[in-house]
């Protein structure tokens, strides 16, 4: 063999090397086209709309009325926008208390306790089928709030507590992560100082975590915005913006659901609900994005 | 020199391990007691039972008697937040908090009620002062205390706890994370405080010990081999496993 060292030997590796780089190069490359072909399709669906159809831009998101069998028919989004909006946001407002105050007593008060069994348990919470929060939702909240307060007990109320019992999980485990991580320093120090347990949690634990609690909260609604099934189940589906919130309504998700079984490809119709579909998707590249700033606002 | 605190046969567990056995010292106010000792000897866990900072560690259990001018820290009806305000400590790691440097400084007092602004004012400037950082930092209280050197933060800290006014200062090896000039600098801010403080400091650092305290106070596992003034106990140890560890035989 050559003897010489100065010439190129071929390494042993290189082989290794080279099914490793291209093997994870056709991974990424698969998953970027599949996200490519995914925003692609729905973007070229959801505007077909507007440029083919030429339905007005302003009047589908700011309309009233949903018939896309009448004559001519019409595309108001304004209600399930405005479903999907208040009921992900309520579900929120629900959780985050809840979800915060878990992970305070998982974390700080009973951490034994907290990360053995409570998190497990809470974790369980988000591997539970979505049709399953529904039938529950539908069996139970549905009729409790039909006998507590006026009207049939579906609309935003029943979908919004259904919402806020699925995406705890998501709040409570990023809130209970972000509170363990916190350095242990920074509550000794408190303590040093004479504070009590309760003064260290709202004054240096809450405060220091706070970027953390609201990327867990905006997750919560993104999940929340996007759920279909058992916000459908529950929330009557009827097009309309309700005067209240047990008034039957619809969200975006449910939108979809229930009509595209009943649309041809390249109708009206279809290409409508399309559009649906792009708005769901923008707003969840806006979720995404507001997360993204809230981490690197908690990095500082 | 009166004894501030006094500790009698103190005996302390962590679940079945002993810590500490029948430990008794005085230690004076007004001046700087240094403990020193190979590591996992007890010095810190001393320290940290005078302020009750090993309350929160779960299996701890605690036999003998500390007493702090003249009032028994662990009997019932003492009030821990009340406790850890007459007794501050700094920790080896600058903990400050991410906030700005003012409410750094101004955390303690707003605890213990002071929301008064003028007064807060001046708390912050005279503690600043105390703690020599108030020239480096009086133009930018508002910055984040994040933003600062390791040594200001350490003695940020500091301030942090004269805040509060404190009897006694706690310092757990507050040097040792810390670059030779800033350590210089807690350490001649920390013959200014003795004026006015009584400090307990736990060092692994044995010429820092010699250089800043009156008193030393040697531990091996779990106990106290030797208490005496700082001189005599390094130029003429009584015991020879004393003698051994100031001489670097061991440790």
């Amino acid at each position: 063999m050559a003897q010489s060292v100065g010439k190129q030997q071929p390494k042993p590796h290189l082989r290794e090397e080279w099914v490793g780089r291209v093997y994870t190069f056709l991974c990424i490359l698969f998953l970027l086209l599949t996200i490519f072909s995914m925003v692609y399709f729905v973007a070229s669906k959801g505007l077909s709309t507007f440029i083919i159809n030429k339905v007005n831009l302003a009047g589908f998101l700011t309309g009233l009325k949903w018939s896309p069998d009448s004559e001519p028919p019409l595309f108001g989004a304004l209600p399930f926008l405005i479903g999907s909006f208040s009921t992900s946001i309520l579900a929120a407002v629900i959780a985050a208390p809840l979800g915060f105050c878990a992970a305070v007593f998982m974390t700080q008060i009973m951490p034994k306790f907290g990360r053995k069994i409570m998190q497990p348990v809470i974790e369980l919470l988000a591997g539970i089928p979505s049709v399953v929060y529904g039938f529950v939702g539908l069996s139970v909240i549905v009729p409790l709030f039909r006998d507590i307060f006026p009207g049939q007990g579906i609309g935003i109320a029943a979908g919004a507590v259904v919402l806020s019992i699925m995406i705890l999980p998501t709040i409570t485990t990023i809130a209970t992560d972000a509170l363990a991580s916190l350095p242990a320093g920074l509550k000794e120090g408190s303590y040093a100082l004479g504070a009590t347990r309760w003064q260290t949690i709202y004054r240096i634990v809450l405060p220091t975590t706070m970027p953390a609690l609201l990327t867990g909260i905006v997750l919560g609604i993104a999940r929340a915005f996007g759920e279909a099934l058992a916000v459908q189940m529950v929330i009557g589906n009827s097009p309309h913006i309700p005067r209240s919130l047990f008034e039957s309504t619809s969200t975006l998700t449910s939108a979809i659901t229930l009509s595209m079984g009943n649309t041809v490809m390249g109708s009206i119709q279809n290409n409508a609900l399309w559009s649906l579909a792009l708005l769901l998707m923008i707003m969840t590249f806006v979720f995404v994005f507001i997360v993204r700033m809230l981490e690197r606002r908690s990095k500082l | 020199m009166q004894a501030l605190i006094d500790i009698d046969q103190l005996d302390l567990y962590y679940g079945d391990f002993q810590a500490l056995k029948k430990v008794s010292l005085d230690i004076p106010e007004k001046a700087i007691t240094a403990f020193i000792g190979p590591s996992g000897c007890g010095k810190s866990t001393l320290l940290r039972t005078l302020n009750r900072m090993n309350d929160m560690i779960p299996g701890t259990r605690i036999e003998g008697s500390i007493k702090v001018s003249g009032k028994d820290i662990y009997s019932s009806d003492v009030d821990v937040e009340t406790l850890r305000k007459k007794v501050g400590m700094v920790f080896q790691q600058p903990n400050p908090f991410p906030k700005s440097i003012y409410d750094n400084v101004a955390y303690g007092p707003r605890l213990h009620g002071i929301a008064d602004k003028q007064r807060l004012d001046e708390i912050v400037e005279s503690s600043l002062r105390a703690a020599v950082l108030w020239d480096e930092v009086k133009d930018h209280l508002k910055r984040s205390a994040l933003g600062i050197s390791g040594g200001q933060q350490q003695r940020l800290c500091i301030a942090r706890a004269l805040a509060v006014e404190p009897d006694v200062l706690l310092m757990d090896e507050s040097t040792s994370a810390l670059d030779p000039i800033s350590t210089l600098k807690i350490e001649e801010l920390a013959q200014e405080l003795k004026k006015r403080y009584t400090i307990v400091m736990v060092t692994h650092n044995m010429h820092q010990a010699a250089r800043v305290s009156n008193q030393t106070v040697f531990f091996l596992n779990g106990e106290v081999i030797e208490y005496a003034e700082t001189e005599k106990l390094f130029s003429n140890p009584v015991d020879s496993r004393t003698e051994d560890y100031i001489s670097g035989r061991f440790g």
